[in-house]
């Protein structure tokens, strides 16, 4: 299967759920200068009907359930989603609070966890160049369900490979620490 | 004749590459002013190739015959240009390519587009006129609508209409909608009114909508090219590379400006055109009209 052009650009729609800032400026730091991702193509283009990837920081609750679940549903296939912050990924330390629900995958399918309060700009990057590899998957699966396992792999290696080579710094999170898919990181 | 085919063709085969690359290039230059690397210069085609292998979602079903209208008028009015047709024409066409993108917006019902479709409605009452005076301009110093007949002309008309070409500049903003005059959407990320008219547009027609562009913006850079045609040789490369210049100029400029208000739009848009069109329009009718 060839490789799919929404794997070279990612437009990213971020959603900031009730995190404490923390998370959204690292996101926000992805595309300054000193890391830039447009690089890879990605544009953080505000719009979920143009996105391809949606990073959401911070819990889901009860009053913003209906806003993640929206977002995603406006957001045309294929799609992936980046839980970023430990927030995201299980409620972190607003877990028991009387209204949060918890992660992010508690209301929506989500693709890649970046683990850390607050997620590193390093480790955010790659969950998104991880999720190419996801998005080049459904895409895949769109077209034909029969290729899709064989091409997971294929173009989430050199992507990925090519990440840590123009950070500038070595990235505190590595490959291994981000888990992807829901299944291994809910143990 | 065969003339007017080759060059219809040709406009219709590379017009979209020209365009993709300009606009590539348009990004790398943005990144290098912000100190970045700035995304491979083949990007606007990825983008667009990504943006037709999405899936189609779109709000009403009217509102891709819209756009279908509208990329059919813009690619009609470059190949009206190009064929050597009647600039009055060109421009007509033009206006009504806008027009349906216009429709387009408002079909979809998005708060946001309609937002958009508005501003873009008033960005086309700044700019019209300045279209008009330039192509009236064109016919008064060579007696001639015709595209043909201009580039057949034995005089450069730069400098006798050099009001109009600097008026001509001015509103190239407002057409390729950079900032300052970015208000009905724009290519930069975040904003109050997140795409503008193309917020609803998903997929496949906005890739289409992309495609027109860049046919657009080949287009409205051979009316540059036009004020420096004159027969010759050294004005055909005068004039492209003064095109290519000019939209790195309004790439510049966008880039060092923030957005203004649509009434500054609007009024410096109508000053330009009234300063620098009416005089300019004064000084071929006292030379050039007896
Ligand atoms: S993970 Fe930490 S930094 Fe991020 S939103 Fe939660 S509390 Fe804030």
């Amino acid at each position: 299967m060839s490789k799919a052009y929404v794997t070279k650009s990612p437009w990213v729609v971020h959603y900031d759920g009730s995190s404490c800032n923390g998370c959204d400026i690292e996101v926000l730091a992805c595309l300054m200068p000193m890391y830039d991702v447009e690089r890879f193509g990605i544009i953080n283009c505000g719009n979920p009907k143009h996105a391809d990837v949606f990073l959401v920081t911070g819990t889901v609750n009860e009053q913003n359930k209906d806003v993640v679940k929206q977002i995603y549903e406006q957001m045309p296939e294929p799609k992936v989603v980046v839980a970023i912050g430990i927030c995201a990924c299980s409620g972190g330390i607003f877990k028991d609070c009387y209204n949060v629900l918890g992660g992010v995958d508690q209301v929506i399918p989500v693709d890649a966890y970046v683990p850390g309060c607050a997620a590193r700009p390093e480790a955010i990057i790659d969950a998104v160049v991880t999720g190419l590899g996801i998005l080049q998957a459904k895409r895949d699966a769109m077209v034909e369900a029969i290729d899709a396992p064989a091409a997971i792999e294929a173009p989430a290696a050199p992507a990925a490979a090519s990440a840590p080579s123009a950070v500038k710094y070595p990235p505190i999170f590595t490959m291994a620490e981000i888990k992807v898919n829901a299944e291994l990181y809910k143990k | 004749m065969i003339k007017a085919i080759i060059s219809v063709i040709a406009f219709l085969v590379l017009a979209p590459f020209v365009g993709g690359l300009l606009a590539g290039f348009e990004r790398k230059l943005a990144a290098k002013m912000q100190r970045r690397v700035g995304p491979p210069v083949l990007q606007p085609f990825y983008d667009v190739g990504k943006l037709f292998q999405k899936e189609n979602m779109a709000p009403t079903r009217f509102q891709d015959f819209y756009v279908i209208l509208f990329v059919v008028f813009i690619i009609a009015s470059g190949v009206i240009f190009f064929m050597g047709g009647d600039l009055l024409l060109v421009i007509f066409t033009l206006t009504i390519g806008a027009a349906f993108l216009i429709i387009a917006a408002y079909s979809s019902n998005s708060p946001y587009a309609e937002e958009g479709a508005e501003r873009e409605l008033l960005s086309m009452m700044a700019y019209e006129p300045m279209v008009l005076l330039t192509v009236i301009g064109f016919y008064m110093f060579t007696g001639s609508f015709k595209v043909s007949d201009i580039m057949a002309g034995n005089a450069m008309p730069f400098l006798p209409m050099i009001g109009l070409f600097v008026g001509w500049v001015f509103i190239l903003t407002l057409k390729f909608r950079k900032s300052p005059f970015d208000l009905s959407m724009s290519h930069h990320a975040h904003q109050e009114l997140v795409r503008g008219m193309t917020t609803e547009f998903v997929g496949r027609t906005m890739g289409w909508v992309e495609i027109s562009h860049w046919y657009e913006n080949v287009f409205l850079l051979g009316f540059v090219f036009l004020f420096f045609a004159n027969g010759t040789a050294y004005g055909w490369i005068i004039g492209i590379v003064v095109a290519i210049l000019t939209y790195f100029f309004e790439v510049f400029i966008d880039n060092c400006f923030a957005r203004m208000k649509w009434q500054f739009a609007f009024k410096s848009a109508w000053i330009i055109a009234i300063v620098l069109g009416v005089v300019n329009l004064f000084v071929l009718q006292l030379c050039f009209m007896n």
